[in-house]
């Protein structure tokens, strides 16, 4: 295996974002994933994502931990910095980034094995400091890159390619988000770009941690009958619980004319999130309600997909912290560094 | 515990009984949870305000009340301030250590006691040489103070005020701290006195005071600071512009990020209220390690902070950022090992494991202080070195260092210092450059290039921990792979030259050398001064970075006969030096204290001594 670089073919009609990008300037190399993997769509539908945004590319900054999943950083914003740092631990990497610089963008790409098992403290605990982070968890209910083990969120009597049941009761990630508190939950299909894409707009504009749970159907060790996490199962089982768009501050003139029966949040930044409920009456602003419907829907063996919960508000790791605003990159020296006269007189305490 | 006095100590204590003035040590023994801490240390700011040279050592339990618990102080007209493991005074406040404490009272030594409760004359009986001095302390107090807790803290400041007597402190000196300590609390001030005076009292009406051992005002302390290694450290950080930090709580480490954070918060802090630093208490070292490594990764200065089982943690994401290049500062303040060891016990035995930390070929920079004021200083290296050379750098420190409190010059700090960041492009260069390769050796100095996120377009690349090659590729090829980690070896072994340099120090006619390390740099020294005294000239080098210097490998050439003195078992700087360079094992010994307490000049003598017998 070995870097390729995808041949750059610009095609003159295609489509220029609101700063002049094309599509194309948001791709990275070629995938190296086995062809029909769920998280090359994924890869596909943030591309997508941050090229709608408008977002420069070099202003993002794309983690992951280790996996297939965790690959996919190279695949998308290739003028984006890119960290592929150890297995489950790439919410500690991102937030130490973004500790650092809280002016850029921030993606965090991991699997269900990077984020439930060996990284499910760390996950946990990016959720309670509130990061400033797109966290996305493409989930297919193995671990791929070592051949198909089952991971934590693998269903009680899902089945492996080699014909073990699985009889582990499963962790799922959306519920745990919803509990630990974070504020922004929602869970797509690789298979449905319309449904992933807002939502991912939704997850990027968000300020603090946005957790997308995304169903990444793996076709080399778990797209078979009898898995949870296979197109088929997915397809049949897919309940979309809420129709999210995201509103843009600046494309407000063309917003679409808002359902009856909708709700619309607003992000920090003044975008709108417009959520529609298909079917009966899912309420995505509150935490308690949003957590007995999904447990209701999880109880009929139901996926429920969308935005799943969201809570805007002003607050994330940094003003937990009071950090000062800009960078902690370069400031100026004289903000840093007390000099010698304070310190002379700093030494009369401790005589 | 220790090994009794050599001949030579035995001798110098033969004239104990005559005055000492300014050369003694006193031994405090209670029960932690009793706060006897701000009572020794007000004994100690009294002696060191009296211009005397003096040292204390916390030797306490990992355990938060009702534990035995002791203070050593040393007091030392010469500057000696190294351990001293017998005890001219004892002040035994803790029953239950009696037995045990006598054993470390030097010959002829004095035993003070609380004799509100009755006192086992049997216990003296092996030591008819100590002298007795029972102050009712518990009973003074119960009768000049109310409320239990009043009485129990007082009781403290009344063996301060018998000290003040039996040692001959200056209560002006001793009331000038009391006024500044309680300056905003009339009603403590009052009662501290009646304690102080309480306790003087009794010791003038019954003992013949001051004691042969005695304090005597001198002016060696004016140029002085008394502070321990973690607080300067984290003071260190706040000057070297560090502005990321994140650590998980272990003694004895702890303190070095409560002292960036109090700093921080003094010198830190806009008007508006907002802070140019972050400090994340992380929830294990794992992640403390990671959000220092991707804020080093990020382009800020950032570290953490930890002890020996937070490296062991650590280890994967240090290979990391070694073969990822990533700067980023690691405070390990050692305790002993292995395992949770003896958590509030000293140890050096981390040199190893930090030097080569990490699966795969790796090799880590390390900078080892000697003292408080090292660990100032060696902040500032440690941020310098990690941003030169693009690879996380160990600052090995140890409990007695970072938590006890040390004597040393005044810090200063130097305007004109400009952090040395590295290499890293910026937006203006990038522009004009026709292409960035991240690991590319571009001025064949080993070192590359690097970009931070968020600056230009063209210095995006992706960083890995798997194979690449050295245009930042992902690799699985033999002959490119080995390309960049040959590159790194010979990265990381060029910080020799600019590192911190060995502390050498040559006496005319030597007859052998001591080499060593860190803290054990005062006990070291002593016992060359003893040797002095005796005609006996020895060489001296203390070791201060890895990869060493080419300055250690011509320094053990040049000797038959070099000990190494280290507070391990295994004489891990020992085998690092029979590694590292090409000296043969012959003219290289190995001495070493691993009980867990700070090195003394009599462990060095006695342990050299033997090996040359
Ligand atoms: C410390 C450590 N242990 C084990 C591994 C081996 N490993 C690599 S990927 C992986 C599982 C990845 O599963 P998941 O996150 O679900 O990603 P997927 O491949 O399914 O996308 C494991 C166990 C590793 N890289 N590091
Ligand atoms: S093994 Fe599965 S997860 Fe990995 S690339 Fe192939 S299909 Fe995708
Ligand atoms: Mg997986």
């Amino acid at each position: 295996m070995s870097y390729i670089k995808k041949p750059v073919a610009r095609h003159p009609a295609l489509p220029k974002n609101a700063i002049g990008l094309t599509v194309r300037d948001y791709e990275g190399s070629l995938s190296t994933l086995c062809a029909g993997c769920g998280h090359d769509s994924t890869t596909a539908a943030i591309v997508q994502a941050f090229w709608s945004l408008g977002i420069e590319p070099h202003t993002a900054v794309k983690l992951s931990g280790i996996g297939c999943s965790s690959k996919t950083p190279t695949y998308f914003l290739g003028e984006a910095h890119g960290f592929n740092s150890v297995h489950g631990r790439m919410p500690s990497v991102a937030t130490g980034a973004n500790a650092a610089n809280q002016d850029l963008t921030y993606i965090g790409i991991s699997g269900d094995g990077d984020s439930l098992s060996i990284g499910l403290g760390q996950f946990c605990h990016a959720i309670r400091r509130n990061v400033n982070l797109a966290y996305i968890c493409e989930n297919n209910g193995v671990y791929g890159l070592t051949k198909g083990q089952f991971s934590a969120s693998a269903d009680v009597g899902s089945k492996s390619k080699k014909g073990e049941t699985n009889e582990a009761r499963p962790i799922d990630p959306v519920m745990l988000a919803i509990t630990l508190g974070a504020t922004f939950v929602a869970r797509g299909f690789s298979g449905d770009k319309g449904q992933l894409v807002p939502i991912l707009e939704a997850a990027l504009r968000h300020k603090g941690f946005a957790f997308v749970d995304v169903i990444s159907p793996c076709v080399a060790f778990n797209d078979h009958k009898g898995s949870t996490k296979s197109y088929m199962y997915t397809r049949e089982n897919y309940t979309q619980v809420t129709e999210a768009d995201l509103v843009p501050l600046r494309r407000e003139i063309i917003a679409k004319q808002v359902a009856h029966e909708a709700t619309t949040v607003k992000l920090h930044d003044g975008s709108v999130v417009t959520l529609r409920c298909p079917e009966g009456d899912y309420d995505a602003t509150d935490r308690g309600a949003a957590f007995k419907h999904l447990s209701e829907l999880k109880e009929r063996g139901e996926v429920a997909t969308g935005l799943l919960y969201v809570e805007e508000s002003d607050s994330d790791m940094h003003s937990m912290n009071r950090t000062a605003p800009g960078d902690l990159v370069a400031p100026d020296w004289d903000l840093l560094c007390p000099g010698n006269d304070r310190l002379q007189s700093l030494m009369a305490e401790f005589r | 515990m220790n090994a009794p006095p050599t001949a030579a100590a035995g001798a110098r204590a033969a004239d104990r009984r005559t005055s000492r003035v300014n050369d003694f040590a006193i031994k405090i023994a209670t029960v932690n949870g009793t706060g006897s801490a701000s009572a020794n240390g007000m004994l100690m700011q009294a002696i060191f305000r009296m211009g005397v040279p003096i040292s204390g050592k916390n030797v306490f339990p990992s355990n938060i009340q009702g534990l035995p618990t002791w203070y050593e102080i040393r007091v030392n007209g010469d500057g000696h301030t190294a351990r001293t493991p017998i005890f001219d005074i004892f002040i035994a406040m803790n029953p239950q250590t009696y037995a045990k404490d006598l054993e470390t009272v030097a010959e002829n030594g004095w035993f003070l006691y609380d004799s509100t409760w009755p006192f086992d004359p049997e216990l003296l009986s092996g030591r008819p040489d100590v002298t007795p001095l029972g102050i009712p302390l518990a009973k003074l107090c119960q009768e000049n103070f109310k409320g239990s807790r009043t009485r129990i803290l007082l009781k403290n400041i009344a063996y301060v005020g018998a000290l003040v007597a039996l040692l001959d402190l200056d209560m002006e000196v001793v009331e000038g701290m009391l006024n500044e300590k309680f300056a905003k609390k009339a009603h403590l001030l009052e009662a501290n006195r009646v304690a102080l005076k309480l306790g003087g009292d009794y010791a003038r009406e019954h003992f013949a005071c001051p004691l042969p051992i005695r304090v005597e005002s001198l002016d060696k302390t004016s140029d002085h600071i008394m502070i321990d290694g973690n607080t300067a450290a984290g003071l260190g950080c706040v000057f070297a512009g560090a502005t990321v930090a994140a650590w998980y709580p272990i003694t004895p480490s702890t303190s070095l990020v409560d002292g960036f954070t109090k700093f921080a918060e003094r010198y830190r802090t806009n008007e508006d209220g907002t802070r140019n630093v972050i400090i994340m208490q992380a929830e294990d070292e794992l992640s403390a390690a990671g959000m220092t490594i991707g804020a080093g990764w990020a382009g800020a200065r950032s570290f953490t902070s930890t002890s020996g089982a937070g490296i062991s943690l650590m280890n994967e994401f240090l290979g990391l950022a070694y073969y990822a290049e990533i700067p980023s500062v690691f405070f390990n303040i050692m305790r002993t090992g292995p395992s949770t060891g003896m958590p509030t016990r000293t140890q050096q035995g981390d040199i190893f494991s930090t030097a080569y930390a990490s699966h795969g070929d790796t090799a880590h920079i390390c900078i080892y202080p000697a003292d408080p004021g090292e660990c100032f200083t060696m902040s500032a290296d440690a941020f310098d070195l990690a941003e030169r050379y693009q690879t996380p750098v160990f600052v090995v420190s140890d409990l007695d260092i970072g938590m006890n409190d040390w004597m040393v010059p005044r810090f200063s700090w130097d305007d004109d210092y400009v952090p040395d960041r590295g290499k890293v492009l910026s937006a203006d260069e990038l522009e004009t450059m026709e292409a960035f390769y991240r690991y590319l050796d571009v001025d064949g100095d080993e070192i590359p290039y690097r970009t931070l996120p968020g600056v230009h377009p063209k210095g995006a690349y992706f960083t890995r921990g798997s194979g690449h090659d050295k245009y930042g590729r992902y690799t699985e090829d033999s002959v490119l792979y080995q390309e960049v980690v040959d590159r790194l070896k010979r990265k990381v072994n060029s910080s020799g030259t600019t590192s911190p340099q060995p502390i050498i120090e040559r006496q005319e006619g030597a007859q052998f050398s001591i080499v060593t390390i860190g803290g054990c740099d005062r006990a070291v020294r002593e016992a060359i001064a003893h040797w002095n005294e005796e005609g006996v000239a020895v060489d001296f080098m203390r070791v201060r970075a890895f990869p060493f210097s080419p300055a250690v490998e011509e320094f053990l050439r040049e000797h038959d006969d070099n000990y190494i003195v280290e507070q391990n078992r295994d004489g891990q700087l020992h085998r690092m030096l029979l590694l590292e360079t090409d000296i043969e094992k012959k003219p290289i010994t190995s001495v070493t204290s691993y009980n867990g307490l700070p090195l003394s000049a009599h462990h060095v003598r006695s342990g050299i001594e033997r090996k040359r017998a």
